[in-house]
């Protein structure tokens, strides 16, 4: 048995060298925890993310619409799915995680407690939403635990039609008649400064020292600072705006050419703060309608364990 | 007169998928919500196709989504069983073993139409509904020999449902599968899984029917409501 | 009793003439309902042909701990390549 010294000698050469950590591999403690609450909150916004956009699969305004959102809102559950898996290589399962989920213990993505008001929100989430989940995703197809960067990789690969399918639709709607294309701007108007709050903090320059991000980045968990990323999807997104023909709702906003970036007015981080701590106006509804699945599925998932354990004892 | 079974077989898959539908971020674990979305999306594409159908047989110019968004209750054509509402699990999986098991046996034999149309969607479905009678076997066993609450709460739900059995299997003017030919073989398959399920075939005496005239339950205004209440506040517009 | 599924390994075979290959894993209360799962959350995109599925705790995993007295030894015979061997270049379908 290596000593603790040796072995994380062990763990940094691997790092160092740009390669994979696998579940049996020694690590830090403190890396282990990092990883198990970042891919559980991962986890967690995939199948609370199911809720504001499943709001509208029995409401969908055509037929072709229903499908494709239920197909996506399907795959969201698929996503949970793997990513509560790669956590559970960590030691820890997917019951432990939705109890701490339950118990507000443990977060979700802050963007999931505004309200899906109109069928737009559908597109604008599409279109936003995934887009700045994608900017985020990417590059944690090469973070250093093997298992989180495959599910990724997975998941990167099946999300690629959830952004198209949402910037078509919001595209339906401007080129539609005049009450969609103000719905399609009215979603942007909402959906554009709480996209920009999914990055997180501020995390470089006067702000670098105050979260995760610099310890994540030294353990190639994260790859890129938030900022970094708030700018490449902002300058992603605003020429896509520009073939939708809509406004996004900053009047600073504008290309900088010394930089080589739009500048633009960065969210309000205290509301991004106090919608993590529970004051969204929709934190209360999407955790009571998942404690109430989780409750009224108990039974199910009790007759199922029975079943199986008695045709166990009939085999034996 | 084919247009109008093209149109009954289509509002059955249409509303059934609708009420499946339902059950995203509701099911009892995450990968119950996977295998109730593919089930939804299954009938959904059954739908799209028979409608569409329907509507070029009509020759009036209605698409599907003109068949699913401005028709009335009164005008739908589907079976009582598939609008009832979801229920709990149980409910949900003694429809869906009762409904794909009749699909299965209708597709199955309707793969030999004549109508080359229908044949296709057959061929295609058939694969589809053996895999949701599968589902559906799967968890009545489950639920049948489970615990003493998952068998009560099937039996119940085999009791919600089985007034509604009987629909299924009534003679249809037009239909290039006779319905009532469909019964037997759909008896020994629902029959068999029961038995192993340690679960009774409800002894009702009850005979709900209607729908296939256009005569529904309450619920299924309610349904068309939410589903069709966006499209119709927009007419003409494209999607 | 705990009525937390078991963990499954899913391996699907892509296509005819390949090995089935790892792609993830998922909760299931026994084998047959392990095998539909799998079906629905690794195929729903024509992924597959077949599937297996393992339970995860019956898979025996060399230790990471022994990995350099397992793998290392491997590394230096490098005679059991095809590379290592010169042969003129006339000699053909060598």
């Amino acid at each position: 048995m290596a000593g603790t010294e040796e072995r994380e000698a062990a763990f940094y050469a691997i790092i160092d060298a740009d390669g994979r950590i696998e579940p049996r591999d020694d690590m830090p403690e403190a890396y282990r925890r990092t990883l198990v609450r970042q891919i559980a909150q991962h986890a967690h916004s995939e199948i609370i993310g199911m809720q504001p956009e499943g709001n509208w699969i029995s409401r969908a305004p055509s037929l072709r619409r229903k499908a494709i959102l239920l197909a996506k809102v399907q795959d969201e559950a698929g996503h949970g799915l793997y990513l509560y898996a790669a956590a559970e290589t960590l030691g820890v399962s997917r019951d432990q995680l939705l109890e701490l989920l339950h118990a507000r213990k443990q977060k979700y993505s802050s963007i999931f407690n505004y309200p899906t008001l109109t069928w737009a929100d559908v597109g604008a989430i599409g279109w936003l939403v995934d887009g700045a989940a994608i900017t985020n995703q990417v590059p944690l197809t090469r973070c250093s635990y093997g298992p989180y960067a495959r599910a990724m990789v997975r998941i990167c690969k099946e999300e690629s039609f959830h952004q198209r399918q949402g910037f078509e639709a919001l595209l339906t709607l401007t080129r539609g008649t005049p009450a969609q294309k103000a719905m399609a701007q009215d979603a942007l108007d909402r959906w554009w400064y709480p996209s920009l709050a999914m990055f997180g903090p501020p995390d470089t320059g006067e702000q670098a020292s105050g979260g995760h991000t610099e310890q994540s980045m030294r353990w190639g968990i994260k790859r890129f600072t938030n900022d970094e990323l708030r700018q490449r999807f902002v300058d992603m997104t605003v020429p896509q705006s520009q073939v939708l023909g809509l406004t996004i709702p900053d009047p600073d906003l504008r290309w900088n050419e010394e930089r080589g970036h739009y500048d633009f007015t960065p969210p309000d981080y205290d509301e991004l703060f106090r919608v993590i701590k529970g004051d969204g106006p929709c934190n209360a509804q999407r955790l009571a309608h998942r404690v109430a699945a989780h409750e009224d599925g108990a039974w199910v998932r009790e007759a199922a364990a029975a079943y199986a354990a008695k045709k166990q004892e009939v085999a034996a | 007169m084919r247009d109008r079974y093209a149109l009954a077989l289509g509002d059955d898959a249409l509303i059934l998928a609708q009420r499946l539908g339902e059950w995203v971020a509701r099911a009892p674990e995450l990968e119950e919500d996977v295998a109730l979305a593919n089930i939804a999306l299954d009938l959904l594409g059954q739908a799209r196709s028979l409608l569409t159908y329907a509507g070029e047989l009509e020759g009036a110019g209605r698409d599907e989504d003109a068949l699913a968004y401005w028709r009335d209750d009164r005008d739908f054509r589907n079976v009582l069983l598939v609008e009832l509402p979801g229920g709990d699990f149980a409910v949900t999986m003694a429809r869906q073993l009762v409904f794909a098991a009749y699909q299965y046996e209708l597709y199955d034999r309707l793969r030999a139409s004549t109508d080359d149309t229908l044949a296709a969607v057959a061929g295609k479905a058939v694969k589809e509904v053996h895999y949701h009678r599968d589902h559906a076997t799967q968890w009545v066993l489950r639920l049948g020999d489970g615990t003493d609450e998952s068998h009560r709460r099937m039996a119940a739900g085999l009791e919600t449902v089985w007034p509604y059995v009987d629909e299924l299997f009534e003679p249809f003017d037009g239909a290039d599968v006779d319905p009532a030919a469909l019964r037997e073989p759909w008896q020994a398959y629902v029959g068999a899984v029961l038995a192993e399920a340690g679960l009774e075939p409800p002894a009702t005496g009850q005979h709900r029917t209607g729908g296939r005239r256009g005569l529904h339950t309450e619920h299924l205004g309610y349904l068309l409501a939410e589903m069709q209440h966006l499209h119709r506040s927009h007419p003409g517009a494209t999607w | 009793m705990t009525s937390q599924w078991p963990l499954w390994e899913v391996f699907v075979r892509a296509k005819r003439g390949l090995s089935h290959i790892h792609v993830g894993s998922l909760h299931a209360p026994d084998a047959a309902m392990a095998v539909r799962n799998a079906r629905d959350v690794y195929t729903r995109r024509g992924e597959g042909v077949s599937i297996w599925v393992v339970p995860s705790d019956q898979i025996t995993a060399s230790s990471p701990d022994e990995k350099d007295a397992f793998f290392d030894p491997a590394g230096d015979k490098v005679y059991r390549h095809p590379t290592f061997y010169e042969v003129p270049a006339e000699a053909k379908h060598l």
